[in-house]
């Protein structure tokens, strides 16, 4: 099975606090800590799991600039065979639609059985890998949480409410996005990160892939993100500021208060 | 302005609470605007729903098809293309079933679409503002959408508050015998429900409750500690149940369990509004957490910044010391 798995460099949100810069209008780039996007590595190491139970390669891809190749690097030290970088300034400022056709682009000129998305990125919206079926007319199926591969077609499950699995038949090729949780992402260490330094990851362009930049960036962008600020806070907690030690009284009083406690 | 829809999700001959919050999200991109509702399914139950929503829609439009009897994202969508006008401004819960539509829908309808919405600041020109929030509701964005080739436009659950408009005597149109040939690739099979675990979160008083801030499934410990100290269970947020230190059927959330206790001691836990979804019957909630800026400071009656993994065992040796050997029956094992 030929498997692409479409990633995305982040701010590492469990590395840094997101604090905005003084104009308002982004968040403060400078010390930020990037990293995978997290649900991507869920959806790197099923394909792995993939790979070994019915064989094939896997090939992480992702759009963006030369910063981006490390996440690519740090996959590949996972097990991906190939890392392609998509990279064009004529895509600077798409919106998710871009990114869907820029992608399409390139899974037309390939063949893909199965192509894997992360659920979500933690400042986007879910949608990448549903606009990239809808193009390809391949099906789809989100917060997908097992896969077990049969002849042309897949068996899988998706999360839905209350933690009920939603089991579907889907055909093959497809797009999943895939649900954290659905397996154990393998640990890579900086010796696997060495190991793939001197791979090459081919780089392809606008031109490369026959992209009509028109249809892609920031001009051909329905929807892009104005500014940013902090959400009005609610009536906020008490917050409790003395010692610990006064801290754990007062806290034991209250939760005694509430019934909490004997 | 385009025609607005609300699509109508619903179970059981019911219509899900998204109803009534997407016409309220209908108001805010165009107060004149009466939306409609349009809705999927087959039998007797969608019957019902549709005539339930002509209360609060002037107009219901109802696709029935056989093979729309278990909502199927790829059907449904199959059906609203052939139906909806050119141009229309579609709502859609961003639920596990608006995850699945929206994004392939938008591009059916060759219209924008916009994800998770918690607000919509009105209309200019021809964009709607709307709000997202990111990392994890640290920071909000405003996002401009272009309708003028239509939209869908993905609203979180929650978010909008229920009109309290009169009710209306709507109408329900057939739109049935606009839909031909509904084929799918993928086939839905069965629904499995989830297993109960050793302890039933949903019926305890105290949930000692753990996030990432846990750090790792030695940890887990420290709060069963705890709440063996006060007659608690230990419940979780995602990162938990992801990183496998706890069992599904401990999380709180709108993927795992709704609970209502009287007490909620959030530790570790940064307060998602996936999290938050499944805490019900207003508790008294008590964050602990090492991050003064965790969005869960803003919704917790008490508040402490401190390391859980330092301020856990001192509290749960404090009491043991207050019940005085007193020992509380504990409700739960592990």
């Amino acid at each position: 099975m030929e498997i692409l798995v479409c990633v995305r460099r982040v701010p590492d949100t469990s590395e840094n606090e997101i604090a905005l810069t003084s104009a308002g209008d982004d968040i403060e780039r400078d010390d930020l800590v990037y990293s995978v996007n997290e649900p991507d590595n869920y959806a790197v190491e099923e394909a792995l799991q993939i790979v070994d139970r019915v064989g094939g390669t896997v090939t992480v891809a992702t759009v963006g600039g030369d910063d981006d190749e490390e996440i690519l690097r740090r996959e590949m030290a996972m097990g991906a065979k190939q890392g392609v970088l998509i990279s064009d300034e004529a895509f600077s400022g798409s919106d998710g639609r871009g990114i869907a056709a820029i992608l399409r682009a390139y899974v037309q000129k390939n063949h893909y059985d199965l192509i894997l998305t992360g659920v979500q990125a933690e400042d986007g919206g879910a949608q990448v890998g549903g606009m990239l079926a809808a193009m390809l007319d391949y099906p789809f199926a989100s917060l997908v949480n097992s896969i077990e591969v049969l002849d042309a077609k897949l068996k899988i499950s998706r999360e839905v409410a209350g933690g009920n699995k939603e089991m579907n038949e889907i055909d093959l090729p497809c797009v999943l996005s895939i649900q954290t949780g659905i397996n154990e992402p393998r640990y890579v260490g900086m010796k696997g990160i060495r190991q793939v330094a001197s791979v090459e990851v081919p780089t392809f362009d606008a031109s490369d892939l026959a992209i009509d930049t028109s249809a892609v960036g920031e001009s051909a962008a329905k929807v892009g993100r104005v500014d940013y600020f902090l959400p009005a806070l609610g009536k906020g907690a008490e917050i409790l500021k003395g010692s610990r030690e006064e801290n754990i009284d007062k806290l034991i009083e209250l939760v005694k208060s509430r019934g909490g406690l004997n | 302005m385009a025609r607005i829809f609300a699509y109508i999700v619903h179970k059981s001959g019911l219509a899900d609470d998204s109803a009534a919050e997407l016409a309220a999200a209908a108001a805010k991109i165009d107060p004149a605007a009466s939306p409609t509702a349009i809705l999927t399914g087959w039998g007797p139950e969608l019957d019902a729903v549709s005539d339930a929503l002509r209360a609060s829609y002037a107009e219901v439009w109802k696709i029935a098809n056989e093979k729309l009897a278990h909502p199927n994202a790829e059907l449904v969508r199959k059906a609203l293309v052939q139906v909806l006008p050119p141009g229309s401004i579609v709502l859609l819960p961003h639920d596990y079933f608006g995850i699945d539509l929206g994004p392939g829908l938008s591009i059916k309808l060759n219209s924008a679409f916009v994800s998770d919405v918690v607000a919509i600041e009105g209309v200019e020109g021809t964009c709607v503002k709307a709000v997202r929030q990111e990392f994890g509701g640290q920071v909000s964005t405003h996002v401009r959408c272009d309708l003028s080739t239509g939209a869908v436009v993905n609203v979180r659950p929650g978010a909008f508050k229920p009109l309290e408009s009169a009710a209306v005597s709507g109408t329900v149109v057939d739109k049935s015998s606009e839909v031909s040939a509904l084929e799918a690739k993928r086939r839905y099979l069965e629904t499995i429900v989830a297993e109960s675990g050793d302890v039933d979160i949903t019926r305890q008083q105290i949930l000692v409750s753990i996030g990432r801030g846990i750090q790792e499934k030695d940890n887990v410990a420290i709060a069963q500690e705890l709440a063996d100290a006060m007659g608690a269970a230990v419940s979780c947020s995602r990162p938990v149940v992801d990183a496998k230190w706890m069992e599904k059927s401990r999380q709180v959330g709108s993927s795992g369990q709704t609970v209502k206790p009287k007490v909620y001691l959030a530790c570790g836990i940064s307060g998602s509004f996936q999290h938050l979804a499944g805490l019900k019957g207003n508790p008294f909630i008590v964050a602990i957490n090492k991050n003064p800026k965790a969005p869960i400071f803003q919704v917790a009656d008490v508040g402490i910044v401190d390391d859980i993994l330092e301020f856990l065992p001192e509290l749960t040796a404090k009491v043991r010391e207050v019940s005085g050997g007193k020992a509380i029956a504990a409700r739960t094992g592990r």
